[in-house]
């Protein structure tokens, strides 16, 4: 039997959706909360991390498979530059905050305020979750059966 | 104040734990109760972003860390030092010391903000005008992704980079090249 113990798995069952809504709930509140893109992202990918380690890669990698994790990756960081260089089409200046200078003012302390803030912590929560994802992906890809052909040097 | 003291002895204890034994898993969790101390402190000092952020990264760090340590038989350091080498090291911390107290001297007080001594510093133009000119109530994100949106730039770039040369070294096919070397 792959992965840990059923009741590890019962229980990381249960808790992975929450793990996973709270990531979300703190990139999107970003602006308005302690929180923001990079925390969001690692709550995220450590949602993943934990399947991971209960019910072994191969559940993991039949749900995020490492190409669709590469470019998730890719277009968050496509997206951030994206909103940066629309700053510099729509407002004259790269990475001005258009939205919240012309065209979407809204009011302060709501959720859709701020402009391009909020945008930018959804971009960079989707890049960073994606890229930490892959790190522990790829490792545990390399080590899977990992066997030095030269003498260990730890038993001598 | 006194629970900075405390933390920062509980930090410097775990650090010298995590020096000293020869075991490497418990050397590994010692860092993480670095980790986790710096974290409260963060949280003591009202930086509650800080704060998320360092106990999100040291939760996933120390998973790595344990999981590259576990799995693995890694040699343990062992034989006396020399004596020379040890006089050197020594003699340059204790004048990095030195020359940090000079410099600690010449910052403002612990826990006033630096724009109470020099006026018109950058950080109070943030707090007083960041919320009309960016509209975000979290004055961190509108700094980190409004007035310093280039420094966010800078480091998403970095990460992408190394995801990128991570995920090209270690890929099923590298490792099959390296096992096959004549393929």
């Amino acid at each position: 039997m792959k992965g840990m113990t059923i009741i590890v798995k019962t229980i990381s069952s249960w808790v992975k959706m929450l793990i996973f809504l709270f990531g979300i709930y703190i990139i999107l509140f970003g602006h308005l909360t302690p929180g923001g893109g990079f925390a969001g992202g690692v709550i995220l990918a450590s949602s993943y991390i934990l399947l991971m380690l209960s019910f072994g890669r191969e559940f993991v990698e039949e749900n995020l498979p490492l190409p669709l994790a590469s470019k998730l990756d890719c277009l968050g960081a496509f997206l951030f530059a994206m909103i940066a260089i629309l700053g510099l089409v729509f407002g004259g200046t790269f990475f001005v905050n258009f939205l919240y200078q012309k065209y979407l003012p809204g009011q302060p302390l709501e959720l859709i305020s701020a402009g391009t803030i909020p945008l930018s912590n959804i971009a960079i929560g989707l890049k960073v979750g994606a890229s930490l994802f892959l790190v522990i992906l790829t490792l545990s890809i390399c080590c899977k059966d990992f066997k030095p052909n030269t003498p260990s040097d730890g038993k001598e | 104040m006194a629970i900075f003291y405390i933390l920062l002895l509980f930090m410097i204890i775990g650090a010298i734990i995590a020096i000293e034994t020869s075991n490497l898993l418990s050397s590994v969790i010692c860092i993480g109760a670095i980790g986790f101390g710096a974290s409260i402190m963060f949280l003591f000092l009202r930086a509650p972003d800080i704060a998320i952020t360092q106990i999100v990264v040291e939760v996933l760090g120390l998973i790595i860390m344990i999981r590259a340590t576990i799995s693995r038989d890694l040699t343990f350091i062992s034989g006396d030092k020399e004596f020379f080498g040890t006089v050197i090291s020594v003699v340059i911390i204790f004048v990095i010391f030195l020359a940090g107290v000079q410099v600690f001297e010449t910052l403002p007080d612990f826990g006033t903000p630096i724009f109470a001594e020099t006026p018109g510093a950058a950080s109070q133009t943030y707090i007083e005008e960041g919320l009309q000119r960016t509209g975000a109530a979290n004055i961190v994100a509108s700094v980190i992704l409004d007035y310093r949106a280039y420094d966010t730039l800078g480091e998403t770039t970095v990460l992408f980079t190394s995801i990128i040369g991570a995920t090209v070294i270690l890929r099923k096919k590298a490792k099959k090249l390296l096992e096959e070397p004549e393929l």
